[in-house]
C-alpha cells in the first residue's frame, strides 16, 4: 500500500529524474517522506518511466539491483530491486561514456537474459525462466546514484530507477543450456589492471533467479516480461567507481568480453 | 642467520607441527632474517618430515592474491612443499581437529604435471604443454605460527603455512578451459560464502606455476613429472572447524568437498 498523493510522487518523480538530467545528486527522498512505502517508491519509478515514454524514450530493457549476498545482509532484504533501461542508456560495445553526464559512475559485471516468449508470475521459478530464455550475453552497467554520496536506503533506491544510468553489452552470445552460469567466471580490469572477479552465484544463488523475481514482481503490478526482453540480472562483482580516462574491460568464461572508456 | 640458527628453527616449526603447539613468530625473535633464511628453515622442516617417512609429491604457491600480498606488504608469492600425509580424497573426511591448529580452507587448482618444468625460461606456453591435468581443490592452511601473527618470513619459514588439501575426483585437460577466467563457488553448509575467479591468483593461475618454475629453477630445483602443484586460492580464507562441511565448485572443471572432524 502507498502513503503518499498521487500528486507527491509526481512530484518526487520530476524532482528525480532531473538530478538525473542534470547530472546534481540530491539528499535522499526518504529523509523528506520517511514513511514512504515499497509501493510508493516503485509508483515513483514507473512515474518517472512514464514521463520519459510521454518524451518519446523508448524503454529497452529491465535491470535488476540489490541481488548480491552482500547488499541483501547489509540491508536486511527480503528481495532484490527492479529498474528499467532508457534507450539512451545503451553504449555500443567498446564505446565511450560521457562522464560529465553522470554524477559519480560506477561499473559492475553482470550478465543479461533476452527473453523468447513471455515470463508472468507469480510462481515462476529458475526453470521457468531458463526455459524462456532466448540466449544470455555479457553486460556492464554503468550503475550512478543520484542521492549524494550514494547514500540510500532501499525504498530510495527503488524510486531512484534502481540507479539505472548506462550500460554495454557485447561479447559473444550463448544458449543458457550451454552456460554453467552458477559457476561462470568474470574478471573486472579497470585501466589494465584486474581489479574484481566473481562469479555467477553473487547473483542470488544463480544468475536465473534473478530474472524469476522479476517476473514474481511485476506480477504484484498486473506486468509481465515480454517477449524480447533485454534484462540485466544484477551485480557479479562489486561496483568500482571510475573517473574521465579510465577505461574498463570485463572477461566472461566462455562468452568474450566487454570494454568501454569513460570521456 | 647462521646455520645453526636456520636448523633450530627448522626444528622448532617440525615439533610445532607434529606436537601440536604454536610458536612465537621468527620475525619477533630474529631481526634480520631474510626470506632466503626462511626458505632454508622450510627445508629443514620438510627434511624433517622426509627423514620421518613423509614424501613429497608436490610444490603449493601462496601469497597469490593482491589482498594477501598487501597485507604481508610483498609483491612475489611464495611457495611450500607438499606430502603423501596431507592429501585427502573427494568427499572423505578430514581430521583438522586431530592434526591442525588454526586452520582456514580455501578453494585453488590444482594441476598435475606429465613433464618436468626446468626453469629460468619457463613460459606460461611450456606450463600448459607440461600440464596433464587441472583438478579442483580444497587447501587447508594452518599456521605453526601464534594467532597467524605472520610476516612473509614467518610464514616461508613455516612451509607456506601447508597444512592439509583434498583433491576433486574430475580432471580437466587445461587446453579445455579458460584458467583466467574460471569461476570459482564456495559453500559452506550449505550457504554460499564467496566466489572468485582465476584472475585473482596473479592474474591466472598459469602464472604461479610458471612463475615457480622459474623461482625454483634459481636454485636447480625442477617441477617433476607427476608432481601435483596448488596454484593458490581464488577466494578469501575462510576459517574452519570440526562439523563444518565445505564444496567448491569451479566452472567447465568440476567440484571438491570435504567434511571436517
Amino acid at each position: 500500500m502507498g502513503s503518499l498523493s498521487k500528486q507527491q510522487v509526481e512530484e518526487i518523480a520530476q524532482h528525480l529524474e532531473n538530478a538525473e538530467l542534470q547530472a546534481q545528486s540530491v539528499a535522499r527522498i526518504t529523509d523528506d517522506y520517511p514513511n514512504m512505502t515499497c509501493d510508493d517508491a516503485y509508483d515513483i519509478q514507473w512515474e518517472i518511466r512514464r514521463l520519459k515514454s510521454s518524451r518519446g524514450t523508448k524503454i529497452v530493457g529491465m535491470k535488476m539491483g540489490l541481488t548480491s549476498r552482500a547488499e541483501i545482509a547489509e540491508m536486511g532484504l527480503e528481495k532484490p530491486c527492479y529498474g528499467f533501461l532508457a534507450d539512451y542508456a545503451a553504449i555500443p560495445d567498446g564505446g565511450d561514456i560521457k562522464h560529465d553526464e553522470l554524477i559519480h559512475p560506477k561499473v559492475e559485471a553482470e550478465l543479461a537474459f533476452v527473453t523468447k516468449v513471455p515470463l508472468k508470475g507469480p510462481g515462476i521459478n529458475i526453470g521457468d525462466v531458463l526455459r524462456a530464455t532466448d540466449f544470455v550475453m555479457p553486460a556492464v552497467e554503468v550503475i550512478d546514484s543520484r542521492y549524494r554520496d550514494f547514500s540510500f536506503d532501499v525504498n530510495s533506491v527503488i524510486a531512484d530507477n534502481a540507479s539505472s544510468s548506462r550500460f554495454v553489452a557485447g561479447g559473444a552470445m550463448a544458449k543458457a543450456e550451454d552456460l554453467d552460469l552458477k559457476n561462470l567466471g568474470v574478471v573486472l580490469e579497470v585501466n589494465g589492471n584486474v581489479v574484481q572477479i566473481g562469479a555467477g552465484a553473487e547473483v542470488l544463488g544463480h544468475p536465473a533467479s534473478s530474472i524469476a523475481s522479476l517476473a514474481n514482481q511485476l506480477a504484484e503490478r498486473g506486468e509481465e516480461i515480454p517477449a524480447g526482453t533485454f534484462i540485466m540480472v544484477g551485480a557479479i562483482t562489486t561496483a568500482v567507481s571510475v573517473k574521465k580516462g579510465d577505461h574498463f574491460n570485463v572477461r566472461y568464461q566462455g562468452l568474450g568480453s566487454v570494454s568501454g572508456r569513460f570521456v | 642467520m647462521n646455520k645453526e640458527q636456520i636448523q633450530l628453527c627448522g626444528d622448532e616449526l617440525y615439533n610445532a607441527l607434529t606436537k601440536r603447539h604454536t610458536v612465537k613468530p621468527l620475525t619477533e625473535r630474529f631481526n634480520d632474517i631474510s626470506m632466503e633464511d626462511a626458505y632454508h628453515i622450510s627445508l629443514r622442516m620438510v627434511e624433517r618430515r622426509v627423514q620421518a617417512g613423509a614424501k613429497i609429491i608436490g610444490k603449493k604457491i601462496g601469497v597469490t592474491s593482491k589482498a594477501v600480498q598487501n597485507m604481508l606488504n610483498v609483491h612475489q608469492p611464495d611457495f611450500g612443499y607438499l606430502t603423501h600425509d596431507m592429501v585427502y580424497s573427494q568427499g572423505e573426511e578430514m581430521p583438522i581437529s586431530q592434526k591442525l591448529m588454526q586452520p582456514k580452507a580455501e578453494g585453488e587448482i590444482a594441476f598435475i604435471l606429465k613433464k618436468d618444468l626446468i626453469g629460468p625460461g619457463i613460459t606460461n606456453a611450456d606450463v600448459l604443454a607440461a600440464t596433464d591435468c587441472v583438478i579442483p581443490c580444497f587447501e587447508v592452511v594452518d599456521s605453526r605460527i601464534e594467532n597467524w601473527n605472520i610476516k612473509i618470513q614467518d610464514t616461508i619459514a613455516d612451509n607456506a603455512s601447508c597444512g592439509l588439501f583434498v583433491l576433486g575426483d574430475k580432471a580437466v585437460s587445461p587446453s579445455k578451459i579458460d584458467l583466467s577466467t574460471c569461476g570459482m563457488v564456495v559453500e559452506k553448509n550449505g550457504h554460499i560464502i564467496s566466489t572468485g575467479s582465476g584472475a585473482a591468483a596473479l592474474g591466472s593461475p598459469v602464472n604461479c606455476v610458471t612463475w615457480l618454475a622459474n623461482t625454483l629453477g634459481q636454485f636447480g630445483i625442477p617441477l617433476k613429472a607427476g608432481e601435483v602443484i596448488l596454484s593458490g586460492s581464488l577466494v578469501p580464507l575462510e576459517p574452519v572447524k570440526a562439523g563444518d562441511f565445505m564444496s567448491v565448485s569451479i566452472g567447465g572443471m568440476g567440484n571438491a568437498s570435504v567434511r571436517f572432524v
